[in-house]
């Protein structure tokens, strides 16, 4: 899902680009004053877990390949905000130094994975665990929901992304310009591969670490923190709720 | 012992596991994900290449491109995937770095706004 330089024109990536920079600012403006210094590891180490998990390349047999991105985890644990942070963090390093995903087209990377993922995710996983008792399974499915519904809509915002380009650049013979696809190929391209394979990956992934920090925090009410920091089910999300 | 130790033990085992996501598509014959295709693969695909991504497309030349080092991409799969654990490693050290960085200057600043 990572958008390479090229494949989006220079409308789009202008567009995407002026979206991200309010939302970067807000961002930071939020976990300014919500983050506490004690959640400062977790938001290294989610980071680096969304950097990691997208290194692991899922295939379709004699298909593509495509991965999970960890994005609705780090939201559940650290709220979106700092998620949309912590994600752009991750694409950053991974555009300049590994060539994945393009400079052009980060900013329409930053808004399918680090804004669009994380928000609908958490969002979901905060209406579905609405009064749910810290360990319970129903937040262990909440979360595989939320994983899968989050990078779903940003997969079909990424398909709408591609698939605008042969409509908005092409020549006048009509060859397209960036990206070749029409929204009829790239829509059930992008959405399909993650409704049916990729999709399941990231539901799994955002559940299993969910189901393990419950299982950290079955001595006690409230749960142990960890050292300075804590992850336990009842820490708080930099919007003040409860996991 | 800590959750954010073992949380870290989880990433070493993740580091070591990394090259799965290189040899799975090897074994399975998948190619590179959907719009991520190279000029020649692109050429392949719909018979040219758009001027436009052939432009952009090297705009950035990035120094460990694809997580693997210039000059072996015919070296193997042993070599690819020590390439990737290597490239894991200091992914994850830049990137969990710059967000701890940001994470510091955030809530040291913020300090006296909190409760």
């Amino acid at each position: 899902m990572h958008i390479p330089d090229g494949y989006l024109g220079p409308t789009t990536c202008g567009f995407f680009y002026a979206v991200m920079l309010p939302i970067w600012a807000v961002a930071s403006k939020i976990v300014k004053k919500t983050l506490k210094a004690k959640q400062v590891p977790m938001l290294a180490i989610g980071a680096a877990f969304s950097f990691v998990i997208m290194m692991f390349n899922v295939p379709i047999i004699g298909g593509s390949t495509g991965h999970a991105v960890g994005g609705v985890l780090v939201a559940i644990l650290l709220g979106p905000w700092a998620a949309c942070i912590a994600i752009t963090v991750a694409l950053v390093i991974q555009a300049l130094l590994f060539g994945d995903g393009g400079i052009t087209a980060f900013g329409a990377n930053c808004f399918n994975l680090a804004f669009i993922l994380p928000f609908v995710g958490y969002y979901i996983y905060q209406a579905l665990t609405y009064r749910a008792p810290a360990i319970s399974n129903r937040r262990v499915l909440a979360a595989g929901i939320a994983g899968y519904v989050g990078i779903n809509i940003a997969a079909l915002f990424t398909g709408v992304e591609f698939g605008l380009q042969p409509l908005l650049h092409h020549t006048a013979a009509g060859q397209a310009l960036y990206c070749p696809y029409g929204l009829n190929v790239s829509v059930p391209a992008m959405a399909g591969e993650h409704l049916l394979i990729f999709g399941w990956v990231e539901a799994i992934v955002t559940a299993l670490v969910i189901k393990f920090l419950q299982k950290q925090d079955t001595n006690g009410f409230p749960p142990k923190t960890c050292g300075n920091d804590t992850v336990g089910l009842n820490a708080e999300t930099t919007n003040g709720r409860s996991l | 012992m800590k959750i954010i130790t073992k949380l870290w033990i989880g990433m070493a085992i993740l580091i070591a596991l990394s090259p799965l996501g290189l040899i799975l598509p090897e074994h399975f014959k998948a190619g590179s994900a959907w719009g991520e295709w190279g000029a020649e693969e692109m050429q392949k695909l719909v018979g040219y290449v758009p001027n436009g991504l052939a432009k952009f497309s090297t705009l950035w030349n990035a120094p460990v491109p694809d997580y693997a080092f210039k000059g072996w991409e015919e070296k193997g799969l042993s070599h690819l995937s020590f390439a990737y654990i290597i490239s894991a490693i200091v992914g994850i050290a830049l990137v969990s770095l710059l967000a701890w960085l940001i994470g510091k200057t955030l809530t040291k600043k913020g300090a006296e706004h909190k409760e």
